[in-house]
């Protein structure tokens, strides 16, 4: 990894890390004009194979950076993309986390918290949607993510036995 | 938050280093339905209220919202040890993982059955986002007002691909005016 990759990677996922209101998957639009259009390091192609290899991995959303990274500087790179992308924003969260600490149980914290929460459980279901709408490339993995939908909404199993049954629908059928 | 009759349990480093380890390494599809499965039902550390709130808040701060969570929780029962071993342990196990996969798919990506597999599991960790959101929904049983806040988010984020920041600053106000709103009723 050159200098200029290394300083290219800092600079833009930082920049994007400050602008991130949202879990990683709200970022990728600014990601693909990134690592797509401005420094042209992947195709469009290269960009969804390794955000789909991203999602198929656990871990927060966000390590799909660490994926660009390493395309264009390895291991080096990965761990370059991931702290630019997370060390500023975590600065910043610790510093409001001991804020709240000392402004704890004034009401109008607990109002601003409380109307705050639809709002996120809104852009949890607006990422199932795009995560869906990247999945389904026919009816059966739209099938599976209905299936997977009503598994975890209805019941209290582990979403892990779902996940194992889509890679083996995956494995037989797609 | 005097809502239970039994007192919650408090995690020791440890505890919260190993959990958030875990939370990371099964955490397929994102990090926030598993970290709220875990510490809320699992290990009972937070309330569905208190973990949907400190979410609200990581959403609002920039940076991913996981991230903002677990620096939060770590700092809640740990301070700044708690802050930086929730989300160190969170990040560490799959970064591992996630050089390994990078190594895999640079030599076998485009194996059948390697795409196909894939193609499968990203449906269903697309359910299961999902089916988390209705679970969280349903458990917070929101007034209609704040129902309506949550659903235009949705729209507005997943079918219109409003800008993030668009949708949190234009729909914080009515939030916070309804939260109010049904507070000051009970």
């Amino acid at each position: 990894m050159t200098a200029t990759v290394f300083w290219q990677l800092v600079l833009g996922f930082g920049a994007i890390s400050l602008v991130s209101v949202g879990g990683g998957i709200a970022v990728l639009p600014e990601m693909h004009r990134l690592v797509v259009e401005v420094h042209g390091w992947m195709t469009d192609a290269d960009f969804a194979r390794r955000f789909a290899l991203a999602q198929a991995a656990p871990g927060p959303n966000v390590l799909v950076v660490g994926l660009f990274g390493w395309h264009v500087g390895g291991i080096a790179g990965m761990l370059t993309a991931v702290l630019a992308m997370t060390l500023p924003t975590s600065l910043m969260a610790f510093g409001f986390s001991r804020l709240r600490a000392r402004l704890a149980g004034k009401t109008w914290l607990r109002i601003a918290e409380r109307g705050l929460v639809p709002i996120a459980v809104g852009l949890i279901a607006a990422s199932g949607l795009i995560l869906a709408r990247g999945a389904a490339s026919g009816w059966i993995p739209v099938a599976v993510t209905a299936g997977s939908t009503l598994f975890v909404w209805r019941t209290d199993y582990s979403p892990l036995w779902i996940l194992a049954g889509g890679a083996i629908v995956g494995a037989l059928l797609l | 938050m005097s809502e239970t009759d039994t007192p919650r349990p408090v995690p020791t480093l440890l505890d919260l280093f190993l959990t958030y380890g875990k939370i990371g390494l099964i955490g397929f599809g994102g990090i926030n339905a598993w970290a709220r499965r875990v510490l809320v039902e699992e290990k009972r550390w937070l309330t569905d209220q208190e973990y949907a709130e400190t979410l609200g808040l990581g959403q609002v701060l920039p940076g991913p919202n996981a991230l903002n969570a677990a620096i939060m929780v770590g700092d809640r029962f740990h301070g700044t040890a708690g802050a930086i071993a929730a989300p160190g342990a969170m990040f560490g196990g799959p970064l591992v993982l996630l050089a390994g996969l990078a190594t895999f798919y640079d030599a076998y990506g485009e194996v059948p059955i390697v795409k196909a597999i894939l193609a499968g599991l990203a449906a269903a960790a697309a359910g299961m986002v999902i089916g988390t959101a209705a679970k969280m929904t349903q458990k917070l049983k929101p007034p209609p007002a704040l129902l309506a806040v949550g659903l235009i988010a949705l729209v507005a984020a997943g079918v219109f691909r409003v800008p993030l920041p668009w949708v949190v600053l234009g729909l914080a106000p009515f939030g916070i005016l309804a939260a109010r709103h049904v507070m000051r009723a009970k």
